[in-house]
């Protein structure tokens, strides 16, 4: 097989918005944020959330992540301080950086949110009958009572009671070094909480974490789908019959979320659908 | 008490490929038969239509097509000696649910084993020497030879339109397969850049590279049952998911339209078969009682009964019921649950770090390239030190970020650091995998748990697993193979994936469980003969993985397909005519 040149291809590729457009054009339009300014570093906790009176939902993050994170979206199942314990945590486990925003402005926050809410939150497709052995070894896997709710609701509580304790402080008011060093530990397993190991809890908030920095905005998170855009994840779109085998293609492509897509197939008389 | 129905000549315990395959068949014979599936009816249009099909985090990562543990799930521990526990979520393997089963979400790769792989046993001896591997190490004959089974595998890859090319060395093909009567029915996949690094570095290290053989339709292609298969997209979303193209050979595109156009064949769905009724004395089954989508019991006389739950599920329904003789690894005696094989992988990620674009997304489950220059019948293992070996490919099935965002070893596993690598590393990455054999040994078996029970009050199945010495030397040899063309391919950087410390229950492995109810010659040995026939009750067949001895380094459906048609030709032309034993004991 020969390689077959892919310069002509690349100016025939579907020309995409740069990241630089995008946000341009989505902050013209009201509807994201501009890129956040400062540098990760200093980002960290989130400032006091909106009061429930403030300005609602439809206008989040009107400037830079770190000064103003926006009123906090309607949430199902974190109260108020779980809220600011996520959010403080998620900033700190996918930062923004001078180019890209972040998991709190890609609203992984709501997506964790409705994961909770939801069959999952309730251990869906788990089985969860005991008897229970927490201590079992690792190849046998997740051998705990609790779903995936349980978990968060009980791990955020017993990490904020031993940071209140150990730091006198609220875990979400730490500077982003000292919340560093809380995940670091608990990652580790070095944290000792009452009722649930403190490298359990951490997993599975990274866990969360990246899925809903990664899957589709549908549920909640990857906000404009700025995950795919860093990396160049076209998302739902799916033929490439014409492209796959074009070595070293520039493929670009603005990339379609399964929302989009169904909008726009019903515009244009979705030949594939049903 | 259960509700019985009338009597009626076939029942099938499942509605998977191996039952789509079957129940063609035995209908068209003119006998009537019942799929009893546990899941739901799926098809094409509307179940796996995009854009809603294109949902990483449902499909893949919630597993929504795949079996739900909260009602049944097996339990595991590495040795007999530890105290087994429930796998509580999917991960190692994800067996499918509904309509078509695993298959709807398998990626395609359909091949034929080597055909030493049949006389292992025999052949090992000969070309060895008797004591080459250890008495731990159980391997058999299967009692049936790649040359009878050669015409079943041909006819498997029409059915499912499977694109390759043709075995030997002028061809591009494979110089390592067996003999073939045809091509494959269709033209090989496209080849990513990915792919083409693979070929070049391993054709300039003096291996052969061929297209990994795909049932990811090439073109458009009408099977011998009249059904349609259209082109494959390349979506990226083919394994985990189901396709909307009707590209992938699934039962519902390739062989369900064939079988449901026949009133001699019924689906009966939400069907959840909880027992096989036998009468020992008889030496027959007499049905099956299963619980209906409303939680009724019922209880289904047949003439015939034919297991086609999938590979452990068919030995745990075959303990639950109580036919055979379990086996026992204390004394290493009985049968059904015996010589559980899984896979053994070896492997490289290879990082160009920035300097090409793969675009992984680009992708079908199917699309590979591979060397068989490492597989078992290649290769001499007089001085390795081990017996088996691996098909080693360069593969782009997907580039799903949830589940693929590789970084280096050393990267941290959060914070700006890790963003920036995955941001980096995303577009020009691949791996190198090499998917190798698994040798039986004593310890590893099926069994019933003795605590804990599935929704319907049932004990749960029980595996014992890890990966054998034999097997261990084998992937740690693969690796270092897969780390030298990783290295040939000029990447910044190459990290060999060792096998973890013990098998893990947790990450994703393959869905490649084989044994339990394995096939052979002699009863003390083997669960079923070489028709797949029990060899305690005539009326009885096991299809699946799960009679495979010990499998190969390969992946399992293209056997399981060759080997479901030659058990059904016997069935019609030698059972049927003159029901009884086709082998004496
Ligand atoms: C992600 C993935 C990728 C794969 N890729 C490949 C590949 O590339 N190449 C390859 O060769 N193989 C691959 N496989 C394996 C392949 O899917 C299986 O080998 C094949 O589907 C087995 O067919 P079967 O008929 O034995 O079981 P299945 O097709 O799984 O059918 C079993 C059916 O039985 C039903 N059932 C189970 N128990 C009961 C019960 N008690 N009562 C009623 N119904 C029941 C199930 O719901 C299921 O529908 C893959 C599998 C997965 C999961
Ligand atoms: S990659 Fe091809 S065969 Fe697989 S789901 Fe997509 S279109 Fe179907």
């Amino acid at each position: 097989m020969t390689k077959r040149d892919t310069r002509d291809r690349d100016r025939d590729a579907p020309s995409a918005l740069s990241r630089r457009d995008l946000f341009k054009a989505a902050a013209a339009a009201g509807v994201v944020a501009a890129v956040p300014t400062v540098a990760a570093g200093q980002e960290s906790a989130p400032a006091p959330s909106a009061s429930p009176a403030g300005p609602p939902a439809a206008a989040p993050g009107a400037g830079p992540v770190a000064q103003a994170p926006a009123a906090r979206p309607v949430l199902f199942f974190f109260n108020d301080e779980e809220a600011r314990f996520v959010e403080a945590a998620i900033d700190r486990l996918i930062p923004a950086d001078p180019e890209w925003p972040g998991a709190v402005w890609a609203g992984v926050l709501t997506f964790i949110d409705r994961q909770l809410a939801g069959p999952y939150g309730d251990g869906a497709k788990t089985y969860l009958a005991g008897p229970w052995t927490p201590d079992a070894p690792p190849e046998q896997g997740y051998q705990h009572r609790y779903t995936p709710a349980e978990i968060f609701r009980i791990g955020i509580a017993e990490v904020r009671a031993h940071v209140t304790e150990t730091r006198d402080a609220e875990f979400a008011e730490l500077g982003a070094d000292a919340i560093d060093a809380v995940l670091t530990a608990l990652e580790a397993g070095e944290i000792e909480l009452p009722s649930i190991p403190s490298a359990l809890f951490f997993s599975v908030l990274l866990d969360n974490t990246v899925q809903g920095w990664f899957a589709d905005p549908v549920h909640g998170g990857n906000r404009d789908m700025v995950s795919w855009r860093m990396v160049g994840f076209p998302g739902a779109y799916a033929q490439y019959l014409e492209t796959v085998d074009i070595f070293n293609l520039d493929y670009r492509r603005e990339p379609v979320s399964i929302a989009d897509a169904a909008a726009r197939a019903v515009h244009l008389g979705g030949h594939h659908e049903h | 008490m259960a509700v019985r129905l009338p009597e009626i000549d076939v029942v099938l315990v499942g509605g998977g490929m191996t039952a789509a395959i079957v129940g063609k068949e035995l209908a068209e014979a003119g006998q009537r038969v019942v799929a009893l599936e546990r899941g739901q009816m799926r098809q094409t249009v509307p179940d796996f239509q995009s854009p809603t099909m294109h949902d990483e985090l449902t499909y893949s990562i919630r597993h929504a097509l795949m079996q739900n543990p909260e009602q049944q799930t097996i339990t595991f521990r590495n040795r007999p000696d530890q105290t087994p526990l429930p796998m509580r979520r999917l991960g190692s393997f994800l067996p499918g649910e509904g309509v078509g089963g695993a298959m709807v979400h398998w990626n395609g790769v359909t091949w034929r084993f080597q055909p030493e792989w049949f006389e292992l046993k025999s052949w090992t001896e000969e070309r060895y020497g008797r004591g080459f591997v250890s008495d731990e190490v159980t391997i058999q004959d299967w009692g049936v030879t790649y040359d009878e089974l050669e015409p079943y595998y041909d006819f498997f890859e029409k059915i499912c339109g499977t694109g390759g090319l043709p075995y030997g060395d002028l061809t591009g093909g494979n110089p390592f397969g067996g003999r073939r009567s045809n091509p494959y029915p269709n033209p090989p996949m496209k080849e990513p850049y990915a792919l083409n690094l693979f070929r070049t570095a391993a054709a300039g290290m003096g291996y052969s590279p061929f297209p990994a053989p795909s049932s990811n339709a090439t073109r458009h292609y009408v099977n011998p049952y009249g059904a349609e298969l259209k082109p494959c997209m390349y979506c990226g979303y083919c394994e985990r998911h189901g396709c909307e193209h009707f590209a992938k050979a699934s039962p519902q595109v390739s062989i369900l339209p064939a079988a449901l156009a026949n009133p001699n064949f019924e689906m009966r769905t939400g069907a959840w078969v909880t027992r096989i009724e036998h009468d020992p004395d008889a030496g027959i089954v007499t049905g099956v009682t299963y619980v209906d989508a409303a939680g009724r019991e019922v209880f289904q006389p047949a003439s015939m009964v034919v297991l086609c739950a999938y590979a452990y599920h068919n030995a745990v329904l075959m303990l639950q019921s109580g036919i055979g003789q379990p086996y026992d690894p204390a004394t290493q005696t009985g049968t059904v649950g015996r010589n559980y094989c899984y896979q053994t992988f070896g492997g490289a990620t290879v990082f160009f770090d920035g300097t090409v674009r793969f675009n992984p997304y680009m992708g079908a489950g199917a699309l590979g390239v591979v060397i068989d220059d490492f597989n078992n019948g290649s290769m001499d293992h007089s001085e390795l030190g081990f017996l088996g070996g691996a098909s080693t490919s360069v593969s782009q099935a997907s580039g799903r970020p949830i589940a693929f965002h590789p970084v280096p070893g050393d990267t941290p596993g959060w914070g700006l650091a890790w963003k920036e690598a995955v941001r980096r590393h995303y577009n020009s990455t691949l791996s190198i995998s090499a998917q190798g054999s698994s040798l039986p040994h004593p310890n590893n078996y099926l069994g019933l748990d003795r605590t804990y029970t599935d929704a319907f009050g049932n004990p749960l199945g029980m595996l014992t697993f890890d990966f054998p010495d034999n097997d261990r030397r084998m992937a740690a040899f693969l690796t270092e193979r897969c780390v030298e063309i990783g290295e040939a391919m000029g990447a910044s950087v190459v990290e060999g994936n060792d096998l973890a410390e013990h098998y893990s229950i947790v990450p994703y492995q393959s869905t490649h469980n084989t044994g339990g109810t394995v096939m052979g010659a002699d009863p003390t040995t083997s669960v079923v003969n070489r028709y797949l026939q029990s060899w305690d009750c005539h009326n009885l067949f096991v299809m699946g993985a799960g009679v495979f001895p010990q499998n190969a380094g390969y992946n399992p459906t293209g056997t399981v397909g060759a080997l479901a048609y030659w058990a059904v030709d016997a069935i019609k032309n030698q059972y049927l005519r003159n029901p009884g034993p086709l082998v004496q004991a």
